[in-house]
């Protein structure tokens, strides 16, 4: 009896609350595809959550003006994420984000940007969209996906090794990875190990690294594969004598807490840590460790500067989004506070940031668990290689 | 040469993994007549199971215990709700119904344990490496997967071929019905051996567990090579799912180990390491295709 009359008081308060809103103007709403099924889920949940967090601290508003979310799963698939894209579009969307894959968002953009609705990317940054075919509505918040390889060459280059191994899945995004370490390091190349898409055991590359011995080893491997090679490296004794150095997505916050202490002193690279020192990093992470009891990725970090970039642009035209020319100069001129630090768009509405050079060391005084420390900038105000090719 | 001798090591552990796993589906398959593709998804349990009991007590025999235990149980379940009524049923019903399970058992792990892989460390017995002569040092983790893997071939063996209950498997094959008439209960015989096959896929599960990712649809992932395996081995056999799962094992680790190199000899290191990565995907998938060939039925079929 209890809980009825109280679930129905709960009913008569929020119909209270609702109701003023009714005559305000309706919140803009923002459709968000994002993956939130499969292993690959916890990737588009924490972009989900940061974003809502941003809306949160100001009440459900973004720039003031007041927002609702649309979030829908892609599982995945680009067909799925398209089908979800053309029914927010009927409903009448004008503003998209959330998209955690290149291969979903090849399928997303294009429709929205045909219907002149507006796209801000959370995480995804393909050379598709960045070079040639750029859009005046397509903006990337987060980097261009080689950025992060670049980074790593760079890396390599001021660490001094001279003689690298790398390895990465035998599939397009991998494949790219290594072009992009190539772009910048100026040593030698010992072998470039592309290894099954499926594969579990790193046991024989592990010993083919071994009797090369590299000054250091690139990889890159996504998700599970990532933590099992990682684990394998330390297990095999090579973590000891060959450092290892990877883009930060190769092993984020949660695939570091699935490898215990096995990626000590492993480097990683990247726009933004959770150890950050600056003064809104560090509320971010705090706000965030509160809100969902867990440690942000570098996902969530996205989203939530993602979600500020809108907010400014919404501010603007005061959530107007038929001033589209309006909106989208607000979003170029990029007018927000980004907690990886300094940030502008090039030409072609993606970033020129800075990279870094993390590594990871245990906290606590080397008992506790693993964190990315910062240890320096490696790339100053960096612009992808295809905003040449952008006519914009 | 050391390095050959590793890679031996590697592909022969690789090999024992794979038995476990393909020793439960060819029974399952040969013997009951079922195609189980959720024969990974107790690989799977087994090795959270495993997990989560390590990470609760901290000790690894716990966790042996607890992945026998849950993925054992589980396989029960799915036989006596779901596969019992399939056996009579077209093998297009048995896929369908363990596709769906597939779905069904990642879900309900994604529920129980999270989406955040659980960590497991090796345990301190097995955990670093030990010299094997002339400086090679091995990981005591993967010999402990060979031995498991030699054990569980040498119990299979006896189990098949010198007890009661092998002969009652072997029979119940050949002609149900009539060991049926003879008094001897099958459906219990059949659901001790689905029973059993997911015990062999628990105890795969949580000794991959240190070496490898825990992870939701891990299963899925080694059941193509597992198929591979049972049917270079030929449906139904034991004996045939060790040779097959050490071919499988050996070609694979050896393709990948020296593959590359030996394209290098004639082309540049770029496109001899392009070529290389693919031929060795195709490798396993070549080498069923030509046992095919040779022996339709596989090397060493269960019935001539």
């Amino acid at each position: 009896m209890m809980a009825k009359n109280s679930l129905f008081a709960a009913l008569a308060l929020s119909v209270l609350a609702t109701a003023p809103a009714a005559h305000a103007a309706d919140p803009v709403k923002i459709g968000f595809i994002t993956t939130l099924s499969t292993p690959a889920g916890y990737l588009g949940a924490d972009q989900r959550d940061a974003f809502l967090l941003a809306m949160g601290e100001e009440g459900g508003k973004l720039g003031g003006v007041p927002v609702e979310l649309v979030v829908e799963d892609d599982g995945l698939k680009p067909a799925s994420g398209k089908q979800a894209a053309d029914r927010m579009l009927q409903s009448g969307i004008k503003l998209f984000s959330g998209v955690v894959f290149s291969n979903v968002l090849g399928a997303v953009a294009p429709g929205v940007l045909a219907a002149d609705a507006f796209y801000v990317s959370t995480n995804a940054g393909p050379s598709t969209f960045a070079g040639k075919e750029c859009n005046k509505n397509y903006f990337v918040a987060s980097y261009q996906n080689d950025a992060f390889h670049s980074a790593g060459g760079q890396a390599a280059n001021e660490l001094g090794y001279k003689k690298v191994v790398l390895l990465a899945p035998n599939y397009q995004a991998g494949r790219d990875a290594l072009e992009g370490f190539k772009r910048t390091f100026k040593g030698t190349v010992e072998a470039e190990i592309y290894t099954k898409l499926d594969q579990n055991d790193f046991s024989v590359e592990m010993a083919r690294i071994r009797s090369m011995k590299p000054d250091a080893v690139y990889q890159f491997h996504p998700g599970g594969a990532g933590i099992t090679f990682v684990k394998q490296y330390a297990n095999a004794g090579l973590s000891k004598t060959v450092p290892l150095l990877m883009p930060g997505f190769s092993l984020d916050t949660r695939m570091i807490e699935a490898t215990g202490i096995a990626g000590d002193r492993a480097y990683l690279t990247g726009i933004w840590s959770t150890e950050t020192d600056t003064p809104a990093s560090k509320a971010f992470v705090a706000a965030f460790r509160k809100a969902y009891n867990r440690t942000p990725t570098l996902y969530a970090q996205q989203a939530y500067d993602t979600a500020k970039l809108i907010g400014s642009g919404l501010k603007a035209v005061d959530g107007d989004l038929n001033k589209a020319d309006a909106f989208r100069a607000a979003l170029k001129k990029a007018d927000f506070k980004s907690i990886r630090g300094d940030f502008k768009f090039g030409n072609n509405n993606h970033p020129i940031q800075n990279y870094y050079l993390m590594q990871l060391q245990r906290s606590e005084n080397g008992a506790g668990p693993l964190v990315p420390v910062v240890v320096r900038q490696i790339l100053k105000d960096d612009q992808d290689v295809y905003a040449k090719a952008c006519a914009l | 040469m050391l390095l050959i001798f590793e890679q031996l090591l590697n592909g022969l552990q690789y090999g024992a993994m794979l038995f476990m796993l393909a020793a439960g589906l060819t029974l399952i398959f040969g013997i009951m007549g079922v195609i189980n593709l959720m024969h990974g998804s107790f690989y799977m349990v087994g090795a959270y199971c495993g997990a989560f009991a390590i990470i609760q007590t901290g000790s690894f025999l716990a966790g042996v215990l607890c992945a026998l235990l849950g993925a054992g149980l589980y396989g029960l379940l799915v036989e006596v709700t779901i596969i019992r009524k399939l056996y009579q049923r077209d093998h297009l019903y048995q896929v369908l119904a363990t596709f769906g399970m597939i779905l069904f058992t990642n879900q309900a792990m994604t529920l129980i344990f999270g989406r955040t892989p659980p960590m497991v460390e090796i345990p301190p017995m097995l955990s670093g490496s030990v010299p094997l002569g002339g400086g090679l040092e091995y990981p005591i983790m993967r010999l402990a997967l060979i031995v498991v893997g030699a054990v569980v071939a040498v119990g299979l063996w006896y189990l098949v071929t010198r007890t009661r209950v092998g002969m009652l498997v072997r029979a119940g094959a050949d002609d149900r019905e009539m060991v049926d008439a003879l008094g001897i209960d099958i459906r219990k015989l059949y659901t001790a051996v689905f029973g059993f096959g997911a015990v062999l896929c628990g105890l795969a599960g949580v000794m991959a567990a240190p070496l490898l990712a825990v992870e939701i649809g891990m299963g899925e992932r080694i059941l193509i090579t597992t198929f591979v395996v049972i049917v270079i081995g030929g449906v139904g056999s034991v004996r045939g799912a060790l040779v097959g799962a050490l071919l499988v094992g050996m070609v694979d680790s050896m393709g990948r180990a020296f593959l590359p190199q030996l394209l290098q000899l004639v082309f540049t290191p770029t496109i001899a390491d392009a070529l290389g990565a693919g031929l060795v995907s195709a490798s396993i998938y070549v080498l069923m295709a030509i046992v095919l060939i040779v022996r339709p039925k596989g090397l060493l079929p269960a019935r001539g």
